[in-house]
């Protein structure tokens, strides 16, 4: 194939020998960068579980997580995900417009999401129970608080997208951003199912 | 290969053989480990033995052929056999896949018994009474409590010979590891946790104790002398011990566990009832439990601590520390 | 005001010993001579457009190997002290602390700074050629881990000025690495020297990857690769699972640090214990990521100097796979003494003597490669031939540590520094060592002086077993690691020889620097691209390779390619159709890398000293950087036009 003649160099945007496609890189060492993604996590899982005992006599989860405000947060990170998604199918009928409004609403909900983490997190050590408190806490707030990060990272990630497709355009360049940062979404999505059912659910339950 | 080159190798390797021969007359049959003077460090070094004899089977043979090989297929040799597209044969990689897995299952087998047999938490059987020793670790020394008469001491411990000895040990320092070569293996020194380790002295002697994991600046000072003595000269020692002007107390244990470069040994004539468990507990709030991890009750038996280890994974004990 | 100033300044710096004004003295003085070649010699554009904005997969190769080089020098000296410190009972030569601190940096600064750029180094210039690459998936990505690399290097080297050095041991275990015992900055170096670095290896595995994954040149299946393309695969899948490990072990550890979190602590609920399991789930994996390439280089060198084809390569890569996924399942081993219960101890046992399995396999394999071939034994060989002895009683070894109640005997006592020393320099640094010497023409053009070269070889060897074999038995009788004095008379004679091995080695590392000078200097060229009348597609072209390392891919069609196409050219058949050159698309030098890595240093130094007026900007600029990146990267690329690289493939054949 790469060695065909017939070839012109005017192609070589997609065929020259040696070139590959940049997209499918991307998306492959993205979906590797996610693997790493999900050790992390696995990792600070781990700790929590093992350390989640450890309250050294202070408050405990259940005392103080009030899972009301979990459901908010989880509805809006869940419909967020489903509006990434659905701004992916406009990209693809190449409906700049479209895409951009619903990228914009997925941003406002992880926006509304980490306002809420943020008020919970307020209240906790309002409560007195922070980062210093016991371990349990410590696991509590690194865990949580990572995937909060991240979805805090998702959003800038997602504005600089959504500038640098309003300057260029639809190419294959801001196509893939858009489908690698989609990924991202989902993916924040199954981690907060995880952090849902075993912080929250678990303890509280 | 030229004259020269041949010559310098030669030099290498008789320089090789000749260090290494010096260093096992140096002092061949001295060595600790290789002289146990107890039950548990003899048992552990016949399981060293078993494991080189089972290695050498392959490993000798492979220095051999390692030395054949390059030898005869040396490029200078137009005698041996040029076979450049010879790269496969089921039968040879059958071979040394199935001995090397043969000897490790053997060894598996071997191991997974021994590793029953000398679990550290495990009591020695003998008809004699066993000595209770607790063992602290501090920064930089050891303390040792007999609960059973009532004394301690620092850096230096009296065991009777031919009795099995319990080890309780924590730390109030960081993590330590205690060892004593010529009676057995070493376990670590916990803060918060209790640990046990049974050994025992088949004779008199002393014998040489050491901390095996770095717990800060003056670590190398924390070695001690274990004297194994008669049951007579052992309740001489004792009466000794509770004639000492030192008493510890909380106040004086406080001040014998704040950082010291090094200590002389020391006998405490008293000490106080409990002081060993309130260390063990220190850093646990109202509501924890003591955790005795890798250790329990004195007549343990082998079926308590498979129990324990069903746990399977050692975090998942490690986290049962916490008392949840 | 002057008071002040001096009080931080003494705080700041390291101060009171000799040795380290010293080094004071030697630092500033190197920097000086360096800033002032460049200056004079105008080199400094020179510098920042050809090597350190560069995205070209070779240069970033030298450039990691030229550090590791540095950092074994770092290292080695440590070595060295501590070896003259324990030459003779009593001694005062070093403080406990300083003593403390030298193991410490030793062991960090080998493992994190020399084998793992090392072998970043060999990935780099090899893979993209081996496989017939233009470069890696990831150029930009490539030169920020390098650049994260030489951040997090650069941080961690400074403390022995700034500060005061980590003194913790290597894996540094709380509690004595926390803040309860350890309240000095050093500590901090520690962690975000590695968390730093750590980010640069992390997704150097992922850029190589998906390199194997997706960049081999046409017909070459994954079972045709390269066995060092193959080990490469082996070690980036090891680092993409066990890396991240790595950071959140060193999030934790700095949450308990900075923020007084009570993960590794003792009050508060913490479990030290956990600490443990977690850095070993990362540092068993760790040894077989350094020492799986090696392998694979042993496999290169083995075939090309026996002149025959690497014996049972399905074995081979299968043996391979083994190691990586099993070595995450021994990690228990590290702490047969904690007390786990017997049957956690029999099943980490076992794991860990099955590991032996597949690389006793390899061994044979080896062997049998050189079995019925034709030898000869330039330096690539004989590293590859000393590993094997080396390799082979360390591996024993390290099977009688396995056995977890022996190991009761052996656990933290020099048994144990033998014997992972005879496995990483056995493996790792000889390996290591064939492998450049063996790829040192591809990346320079020129070969090494071999005679230098042997000097240098017998040296490390004889200084190497008179180092460690006693060590061995300095072990079984009783003494223990990390100990910065010892009293015991009968420890006297096996100390001193293992000092003295050491200076051997030391001395046989002045051999190489040496080498290398002169080589530059009295260069023997590689004229032809295939020196060692290799097998693989590297040597298939000029050295060093052009730009774009291959004017034409070439179809693949069996292992060994260019040993079969040199044979179909012998035999006077028709030679690869290369089909005819087309302009080659290639990624543009990029800024981004080094200013990234400016920023991490700037966020780690100030997180190091609680800085946050120094953090909080560091990180802003690392963010800043992303989004420069993000929004230039379409921009980043061009094209060699065909006129051209006809022009550089004429020079390079010396025919038009």
């Amino acid at each position: 194939m790469a060695q065909s003649p017939a070839h012109g160099s005017d192609h070589h945007d997609h065929h020259a020998a040696g070139h590959h496609d940049p997209q499918d890189l991307k998306l492959l060492g993205f979906w590797i960068f996610l693997v790493t993604d999900v050790i992390m996590f696995s990792t600070l899982f781990a700790t929590f579980i093992v350390l989640r005992g450890g309250t050294d006599g202070g408050p405990t989860g259940a005392d103080l997580l009030e899972i009301n405000g979990i459901i908010i947060s989880t509805f809006l990170l869940l419909t967020s995900s489903f509006t990434s998604g659905v701004a992916v199918l406009a990209m693809h009928q190449n409906k700049i417009k479209q895409m951009i409004i619903w990228l914009v609403i997925t941003g406002l909900l992880g926006a509304g999401f980490l306002y809420l983490e943020v008020n919970e997190f307020l209240h906790l050590i309002h409560e007195g129970a922070t980062l210093q408190t016991s371990a349990f806490w410590s696991s509590f707030f690194t865990l949580v608080g990572t995937h909060g990060v991240h979805v805090t990272v998702g959003l800038f990630w997602m504005i600089s997208i959504i500038i640098q497709i309003v300057r260029r355009g639809l190419t294959d360049d801001t196509k893939g951003k858009v489908t690698v940062f989609s990924l991202y979404w989902h993916f924040l999505d199954a981690v907060w199912i995880f952090l849902l059912s075993i912080v929250y659910l678990m303890e509280v339950m | 290969m030229s004259k020269k080159r041949r010559s310098l190798v030669r030099a290498a390797f008789s320089a090789i053989t000749l260090v290494m021969t010096m260093l096992l007359l140096s002092g061949c049959g001295n060595y600790m480990v290789l002289n146990p003077k107890g039950p548990i460090a003899a048992q552990q070094l016949d399981l060293i033995i078993i494991t080189v004899i089972l290695c050498a089977i392959i490993i000798v043979p492979v220095l051999v052929i390692t030395f054949v090989i390059v030898w005869r297929y040396r490029a200078t040799n137009k005698k041996a056999d040029y076979k450049p597209e010879w790269a496969h044969s089921n039968l040879l990689e059958t071979i040394w896949w199935g001995i090397p897995i043969v000897i490790v299952i053997v060894l598996a087998i071997v191991t997974v018994r021994y590793t029953h047999e000398l679990e550290p938490s495990k009591a020695i059987a003998s008809e004699k009474d066993e000595v209770t020793i607790q063992v602290v670790s501090l920064n930089w020394k050891w303390l040792f409590i007999y609960p059973e008469e009532g004394i301690a001491t620092v850096n230096t411990i009296t065991i009777p010979e031919d009795r099995p000895v319990r080890f309780e040990l924590t730390a109030d320092s960081p993590m330590n590891s205690f060892w004593i070569p010529e009676l057995g293996g070493q376990i670590y020194a916990m803060s918060g946790m209790s640990m046990a380790l049974h050994l025992q002295a088949d004779e008199p002697g002393t014998y040489f104790g050491t901390a095996a994991n770095f717990t800060g600046e003056h670590f190398e000072n924390m070695t001690f002398d274990v004297n194994a003595t008669s049951d007579a000269e052992y309740d001489q020692w004792i009466e000794k011990a509770k004639q000492s002007p030192e008493t510890l107390t909380d106040e004086s244990y406080e001040e014998l566990s704040k950082p010291s470069e090094k200590e002389e040994p020391m006998l405490y004539s008293s000490v106080p009832d409990g002081i060993y468990e309130r260390i063990v507990t220190k850093y646990m709030h109202d509501g924890a439990e003591l955790h005795q991890h890798g250790s329990a009750s004195a007549d343990e038996t082998n079926g308590s601590t498979s129990a324990e280890a069903t746990n399977a994974n050692s975090e998942e004990a490690s986290s049962s520390h916490n008392g949840h | 005001m002057l008071e002040k100033i001096k009080e931080f300044a003494s705080e700041f710096f390291v101060t009171g010993d000799p040795l380290i004004y010293g080094a004071d003295v030697s630092i500033v003085l190197a920097t000086l001579g360096i800033v002032f070649v460049l200056t004079y010699f105008k080199k400094w554009g020179w510098l920042w457009k050809d090597w350190l904005t560069t995205v070209d997969h070779k240069k970033i190769g030298i450039m990691y190997i030229l550090a590791a080089i540095v950092m074994l020098f770092r290292g080695g000296v440590d070595a060295v002290m501590m070896r003259t410190q324990l030459a003779f009972p009593d001694l005062n030569f070093l403080e406990a602390d300083h003593y403390n601190q030298i193991f410490t940096t030793h062991g960090v600064v080998m493992i994190f700074f020399m084998a793992m750029p090392f072998m970043f180094g060999l990935f780099n210039i090899v893979v993209p050629l081996q496989i017939g690459a233009r470069d890696v998936a990831f150029p930009f990505l490539n030169s920020l881990s390098f650049w994260l690399f030489a951040a997090g290097a650069m941080l961690f080297n400074l403390s022995f000025v700034i500060g005061g050095s980590p003194d913790a041991g290597w894996l540094s275990y709380p509690p004595l690495s926390g803040t309860q015992f350890n309240p000095g900055v050093g500590q901090n170096f520690y962690i975000w020297g590695i968390q730093i670095s750590g980010i640069g290896s992390l997704a150097s595995g992922i850029n190589f990857i998906v390199t194997i994954l997706k960049m081999r040149a046409p017909g070459m299946t994954m079972m045709k690769m390269p066995m060092f393309t193959w080990s490469v695969f082996a070690a980036s899948t090891t680092i993409i699972f066990a890396f991240p490990i790595l950071t959140i072990t060193m999030l934790l550890l700095f949450m308990d640090r900075f923020f007084g979190a009570h993960f590794f602590t003792l009050d508060g609920g913490g479990n030290p214990m956990m600490y443990i399991n977690l850095i070993w789930m990362w540092g068993h994996p760790e040894v077989y990521i350094v020492v799986l390439p090696a392998f694979g280089v042993f496999s290169e060198t083995v075939a090309t100097f026996a002149r025959k084809r690497l014996f049972g390569y399905a074995s081979m890569v299968f043996a391979m796979v083994i190691i990586s996924i099993i070595s995450f399942f021994t990690w228990a081993h590290h702490f047969f003494t904690m007390g786990s219960g017997a049957n956690v101890n029999a099943f980490f046992a076992v794991t860990t003597m099955i590991i032996a399995i597949p690389t006793g396999v390899k061994i044979f394999n080896w062997l049998f490669t050189m079995y019925k071939g034709r030898i000869t034994f330039p330096t690539p060989m004989m590293w590859t031939i000393a590993f094997i002895p080396a390799f082979v009683v360390g591996g024993m070894t390290g099977v009688m540590l396995s056995v977890a109640p022996a190991d009761f005997q052996f656990h933290n006592s020099y048994f144990l520094i033998a014997h992972f020393h005879q496995v990483l320099i056995g493996g790792v640094v000889f390996g290591y060592f064939a492998g450049l010497y063996y790829w040192w023409p591809k990346m320079f053009g020129f070969k090494l002086n071999e005679y230098l070269g042997k000097w240098a070889f017998w040296l490390w060897n004889i200084g190497f077993y008179i180092c460690f074999m006693p060590q061995y038995l300095v072990g079984l009788d009783g003494m223990t690691r990390r100990i910065s004095v010892f009293s015991d008379p009968d420890w006297q004679g096996l100390n001193i020889a293992s000092t003295i091995g050491a200076y051997i080695m030391g001395l046989a590392f002045v051999f190489q620097v040496a080498q290398i000078v002169y080589s530059m200097f009295r260069k023997e060229m590689d004229t032809t691209g295939d020196i060692w009348d290799a097998r693989t597609l590297e040597f298939s072209i000029a050295s060093p390779a052009p730009e774009y390392n291959f004017a034409v891919i070439p179809q693949v069609h069996s292992r060994d390619e260019w040993w079969e196409e040199k044979e179909r050219r012998a035999r006077g058949e028709k030679p690869w159709d290369l089909g005819k050159i087309e302009p080659i698309h290639m990624p543009k030098n990029s800024a981004i890398g080094p200013i990234m890595g400016a920023f991490w240093f700037i966020a780690g130094f100030g997180l190091v000293f609680h800085w946050l007026w120094m953090a909080i900007p560091g990180f802003i600029g690392i963010f800043a950087c992303m989004y420069a990146r993000s929004f230039s990267a379409h921009k980043a690329e061009y094209y060699i036009p065909v006129e051209e690289v006809e022009r550089t493939e004429a020079k390079l054949r010396g025919s038009v």
